[in-house]
């Protein structure tokens, strides 16, 4: 998946060691070597203190790698000799918490970026964005006048109208109140298919990296633990991924059916094909859904007798054990891809669960994230 | 009710005390920014030289500013190289005076409304592409800006008050260096109790006028904070 980023035309190539400045107190160092996309959405996940802001900010050039590397599209940021200052790199940076400037209005603030970007903006793309973000009529306002969501849209639309090759995007939505958050998914979502720009997006929330995300990186401690796409992480059981009921993995599909009666359309997956709930997604649409390994229970038997509408045939891949000693995690190949089960270790014993076995997957509920 | 004197007197001070404003703003200013951004270990010791005209007693302050300034000193050796004489006992001594006197009064709010900017603004603008110049105008100086309003009253405000410095270097020269306070300073030496009055008056209700208009400023505007 990260085919497209060997060429170092392409994508973005970063080796950094950071050291926390100070000694003693704390002992934290970022070690990094990540070669990422040239495109789409790539999340840096990862706990709090795992390193990922500092990445971030070692990629904008707003923290100095004591080494580093670092070279966009074929750009060179940072190497030994070279160390371009931020207001060189063409990058736009969404910081966590309202960055706007308190002596602008909303349109000071996107004027400030126009008159600096790289080429004379378009009045097309100014409108373009401005009605991506949905914020004309919050132009002539001073930030105190705006809720945090609508200034957190502006600080987007104003990183935008710099017009970056590279969009930088540090847990925008984690000061946020959850509608708030529901609020701007809808805007980032259409900003990725509008624009066409890598962006890194830098999250501790499941639910934010597997709705966005198309690439993800995986932190902890200031170092790599795994790269790829985000079905392809959120199926491994060997990672440090959040357990217990947020467990999941993240399946792509396409709508090949739509029931009129039942208000359900039928995806096709490379796990299998899922009845979910007509969400408005034409027929070839492409969307993603999640499967929480909470809501995944297993039989022997293909129950037709069920409520549970979606069932697949597994293999059993292995069995671990989750953060509670009661429950064990079960990773299942279904078709090309993989699922995960949350079971209570008795069920496991009860069923005789191993490796290599063959049952029925029943799935209680997939949600779209897309 | 003001003799032809007294009138000499407050035109002398405004002049001084507007002159000595804008100078400090200009000299201040790359001296606040320094000391707000630094982490340099001179940061104590040049913070504390610029606050020690706030403890020292003027006559101190004028001592070495005479000494410093006349014939032998280095302003001295400096002001007569560029072939302006020597400055004690002139206008322009007292600009100078006053120019060191007053100089906490001017820094330290522009410094302490700096240093409330915190980095983040700064770095916002760094990725929009503002260079440190572009920063430094579009960013920090309006957001300074209640700090140089602080600044540039208690800059003027404060000259306007001066005495003992204006005494040591000044002397008493009408139309040169006789400023208000001396003025009045005289009055009372030749018992002219009426006119110490009204000149002591005027400098009263200035100053309570100005203290109320930059009080009144920062109640305003409390999240202006000129902390």
């Amino acid at each position: 998946m990260i085919t497209t980023a060997t060429n170092p035309k392409q994508g973005l190539h970063a080796r950094f060691q950071w050291q926390y400045p100070g000694s003693g107190a704390s002992t934290f160092s970022l070690q990094v070597d990540l070669a990422l996309p040239g495109n789409g959405i790539t999340a840096i996940f990862g706990q709090s203190g795992s390193g990922k802001t500092t990445l971030l900010r070692c990629v904008a050039g707003l923290e100095r790698a004591t080494r580093g590397y670092l070279t966009v599209n074929g750009e060179t940021w940072q190497s030994d000799r070279v160390f371009l200052p931020t207001h060189q790199r063409s990058l736009g940076y969404v910081f966590q918490e309202s960055s706007l400037f308190p002596h602008l209005t909303a349109q000071g603030n996107l004027n400030y970026a126009v008159k600096r970007a790289g080429t004379p903006g378009s009045q097309s793309l100014y409108d373009q964005v401005i009605t991506l973000m949905g914020i004309g009529p919050l132009l002539p306002r001073y930030p105190s006048q705006l809720s945090g969501g609508e200034r957190q849209r502006v600080a987007i639309a104003r990183a935008l109208l710099v017009q970056p090759r590279l969009l930088l995007m540090d847990e925008p939505l984690a000061s946020l109140d959850m509608a708030r958050k529901q609020e701007i998914l809808p805007y980032l979502e259409k900003l990725r298919t509008t624009f066409d720009i890598p962006i890194l997006y830098v999250s501790h929330s499941v639910d934010e990296v597997t709705r966005l995300a198309d690439h993800v990186v995986l932190l902890e401690q200031g170092r790599t633990v795994a790269q790829g796409h985000v079905s392809e992480v959120f199926s491994r059981l060997d990672l440090p991924l959040p357990a217990g009921d947020d467990a999941g993995v993240v399946w792509q599909g396409e709508v090949i059916e739509r029931n009129q009666q039942w208000h359900l359309s039928r995806i096709r997956c490379a796990g299998g094909e899922l009845w979910v709930r007509d969400a408005g997604d034409a027929v070839g649409q492409r969307i993603r859904v999640r499967i929480l390994a909470r809501d995944v229970s297993l039989t022997l038997a293909c129950h037709d007798d069920s409520s549970i509408l979606n069932r697949l045939p597994v293999r059993v891949m292995e069995i671990v054990t989750d953060r509670d000693a009661a429950m064990a995690l079960v990773r299942l190949q279904a078709g090309s891809d993989h699922v995960i089960a949350r079971l209570t270790y008795r069920s496991v014993e009860h069923l005789k669960l191993a490796a290599g076995q063959r049952l029925w997957a029943q799935i209680k509920s997939v949600a779209i994230v897309r | 009710m003001f003799t032809e004197a007294d009138m000499g007197a407050i035109w002398l001070t405004l002049k001084l005390a507007s002159v000595v404003t804008v100078l400090l703003l200009f000299i201040g200013t790359p001296i606040a920014w320094w000391l707000a951004r630094t982490r340099s270990w001179l940061k104590g010791p040049v913070g504390a030289v610029v606050a020690l005209p706030l403890v020292l007693p003027p006559t101190v302050l004028g001592f070495y500013l005479l000494i410093a300034m006349g014939p032998h000193g280095f302003i001295g050796q400096l002001t007569q190289a560029l072939g302006m004489g020597v400055l004690p006992f002139t206008f322009w001594g007292l600009v100078v005076a006053s120019v060191f006197y007053s100089l906490p009064f001017v820094v330290q709010p522009i410094q302490n409304a700096m240093a409330a900017l915190g980095e983040r603004p700064l770095e916002v603008a760094a990725t929009l592409r503002a260079g440190p110049w572009d920063r430094f105008f579009t960013v920090v100086l309006p957001l300074a800006k209640p700090g140089f309003l602080t600044a540039t009253i208690l800059g003027f405000a404060h000259t306007v008050g001066e005495f003992g410095v204006i005494l040591m270097i000044g002397g008493n020269i009408p139309g040169q260096t006789r400023v208000v306070s001396v003025q009045i300073y005289d009055h009372v030496e030749a018992m002219e109790y009426a006119q110490a009055h009204t000149l002591a008056a005027v400098m009263v209700i200035f100053s309570f006028a100005v203290l109320l208009g930059l009080y009144g400023f920062q109640r305003k505007n409390p999240w202006w904070g000129v902390r």
